[in-house]
């Protein structure tokens, strides 16, 4: 099954082989991202769709059913729909500027895919020092987007939203960067090909050591994945671009392929950060059990990036959208000081490696515990449960 | 003209557009980017040294950047957080009218 | 002179001049973003990956975004171009007199020879360093940066009202 695991490996090799050898580095960087612009737009395309009919079986209708077999193919409709749209830019808007703002948004996630490693040897761009360096640093790019979206609109409610936007953007930063220095710190390395590699250890011969199976990498995958739907401005953290709320918030002026660019940006955002979550936490392309490892590396990955989209997707459906001063108490008063709690579960972890594995987890448990208890019991003081009075 | 003569004119220049700015705007948030300008300049300088100069394993130049950039944000947001304190007491922005210290 | 380079200098020299003389100032705000992003390239360039990406992650996606944000919170009712001030001519002839000087001095310099072995900068060595010889700056700047920003944030807050008029509508979060 190996020659199925390294199939696109081999493909590319061969492609390369048939140029000159002066242009094979650019072949190859030329391949890596055709790959890439091919493969997440249309994993993009698939998602919306899938979106649209999971919430519409949660909220008890069908959902899109007309186009292709049983709805598929409405994200090319919606395509089509959003090219041929009369683009509209308002009259006092800051014509530059307000072009310019889809494009910071919807670059950045594309570059951060680069880093990521997709399959055994599938990494578009190998950085052995600053792996997770890179994608944090395309992470923070796409503030200065948000706030040039909101600004140029000349819009009130646009800017409103974009200030709202960027607070929740810049607050829920603080978690994503902090859940990911237990990572790093048990790795020894910022390099994403690395910290795939250290997790495939193998424990009592069938359980791979994926970082989620240790008590700070099962805090920090929660930790991590929360503030990501908080970065990507998803629900429950949507407050700034609910419809019922702000209209579209930074984005209400944009039409047609614009805001298309910005509904892509959103997404190709959302599987880059579950994508490394996935490398962090998840164990990148290792399977969860050793007697798996038949099935080809890059199909786990997608297998498990398409799982977590459908846990995404269950999440906006049930729950109900934060308040915007719900959302900063939240990643202020909550997240951030269970991050700081986690780093020092993970220093008791590396310093008791010699204890027995239960006691260790023991430990690592009541050290989480103790200020989730804490704060949850300070939550209910300040703010006890509702009662309600019916009218008889 | 070497590689490093061309980093240092480099941030030479950048150095002098911060420095005019900072002379000539009366804006107090445009005054504070000149001198983020200025600042990177000297950071540039830095690592024009360390990467062109001899005995680079001592890594003197990027420790001293990244204490300069850490400075350098700190900095950032004590002058910013002093400009919006300032405009809500005096309603204005102007560097020229917020002189009540002056003589 | 390799061209990415000078693509580089015109950007970063361009960027700089753009967000000095730019009379709108979210412009010059945004000017300077631009301006940084090539001077993290130029880091790049010159090996120091580790730096160039810091130097995005905190100025241009941390520093650049208060800046504008300082700029929002502090527009005026008047139009958002500002009048230059009393004397430009002076600030120009003295930004030109300290760039003449500094390149007089560069250009008439003799610097060290460059050493052979390149150098490495691994995130290993700069851990090492921070925690060995460059320990006490690293606490120094982790008290600088608490006071900076327990300040920051006292001095931005709005003022403690009157507890009889209802409180004032806190713009700044």
């Amino acid at each position: 099954m190996d020659a199925l695991d390294a199939i696109f490996v081999t493909l590319k090799h061969l492609v390369v082989g048939w140029f000159p050898a002066l242009l094979q580095p650019w072949i190859s960087a030329l391949i890596s991202i055709g790959a890439i612009l091919a493969i997440f737009p249309l994993l993009f395309g698939l998602t919306t769709v899938l979106e649209r009919k999971a919430l519409a079986r949660i909220q008890n209708r069908p959902g899109p059913n007309r186009v292709g077999p049983a709805g598929f193919l409405q994200f090319v409709a919606d395509g089509i729909k959003s090219l041929t749209k009369e683009d509209i830019v308002p009259r006092a808007a800051d014509r530059v500027v307000h072009f310019l703002a889809p494009l910071v948004v919807v670059i950045p996630p594309l570059l951060a895919f680069a880093v990521l490693p997709v399959g055994r040897n599938m990494v578009a761009l190998d950085l052995r020092e600053t792996g997770l360096l890179f994608f944090l640093m395309v992470g923070t790019a796409v503030e200065l987007g948000v706030f040039m979206a909101g600004w140029s609109s000349h819009n009130k409610y646009s800017l409103l939203g974009a200030m709202r936007a960027l607070a929740q953007l810049l607050s829920y930063e603080l978690p994503l960067l902090l859940s990911t220095v237990p990572v790093v710190m048990l790795t020894g390395s910022l390099s994403l090909v690395g910290i795939v590699e250290k997790q495939s250890v193998v424990h009592g011969g069938f359980l791979m050591g994926w970082n989620l199976f240790t008590p700070w990498g099962a805090a920090g995958a929660v930790l991590f994945f929360i503030a990501a739907i908080a970065e990507a401005n998803r629900s429950p953290f949507d407050l700034p671009e609910a419809e019922s709320e702000i209209v579209a918030g930074y984005f209400t002026e944009y039409s047609g392929f614009k805001f298309a660019l910005f509904f892509l940006g959103e997404y190709l955002g959302l599987f880059a950060v579950s994508g490394l979550g996935i490398t962090l936490f998840l164990g990148g392309w290792l399977p969860p059990f050793s007697f798996l490892a038949w099935i080809p590396s890059w199909l786990w990955f997608f297998g498990k990036l398409a799982g977590l989209m459908v846990v995404f997707i269950w999440l906006r459906g049930t729950l109900p959208r934060l308040r915007m001063d719900q959302l900063m108490r939240f990643a202020w008063q909550f997240l951030l000081p269970m991050a700081l709690v986690n780093l020092l579960v993970a220093g008791l972890w590396h310093f008791t490696s010699p204890w027995p594995v239960a006691l260790r987890w023991l430990l690592g448990g009541a050290v989480l515990a103790a200020p989730y208890l804490m704060f949850n019991r300070a939550f209910e003081r300040r703010h006890p449960q509702r009662t309600y009075r019916y009218v008889s | 003209m070497s590689p490093l003569l061309l980093h240092l004119l480099l941030a030479a220049a950048l150095f002098s557009i911060g420095l005019g700015g900072a002379l000539i705007r009366r804006n107090a948030v445009v005054v504070l980017i000149s001198i983020e300008l200025m600042l990177n300049a000297a950071n540039l300088n830095f690592l024009a040294f360390w990467r062109y100069g001899p005995e680079p394993e001592a890594l003197n130049g990027p420790m001293f950047v990244l204490f300069a950039i850490a400075v350098a944000a700190a900095e950032a947001a004590v002058g910013l957080a002093l400009i919006i304190a300032i405009y809500r007491r005096y309603q204005t922005n102007q560097l020229e009218d917020i002189s009540r210290l002056k003589g | 002179m390799s061209l990415p380079f000078a693509l580089l200098a015109g950007l970063i020299l361009g960027g700089a001049l753009a967000a000095v003389t730019c009379r709108a100032r979210v412009h010059a705000g945004l000017f300077l973003a631009l301006s940084l992003v090539g001077l993290a390239l130029v880091f790049l360039r010159l090996d120091a990956e580790f730096i160039g990406f810091v130097q995005i992650l905190v100025y241009v996606g941390a520093v650049a975004v208060l800046i504008v944000f300082a700029i929002l919170l502090t527009r005026g009712a008047e139009n958002p171009w500002e009048r230059l001030g009393n004397s430009p001519g002076f600030g120009i002839l003295l930004a030109v007199a300290v760039f003449s000087l500094l390149a007089w001095a560069l250009t008439s310099a003799s610097f060290p020879k460059a050493s052979e072995t390149a150098a490495a900068l691994t995130v290993r060595g700069v851990g090492d360093r921070l925690m060995r010889e460059y320990v006490l700056p690293l606490q120094a700047i982790g008290l600088l940066l608490t006071a900076a920003l327990i300040g920051a944030a006292v001095i931005a807050l709005p003022a403690p009202t009157n507890p009889t008029n209802p409180p004032t509508d806190p713009e700044s979060q």
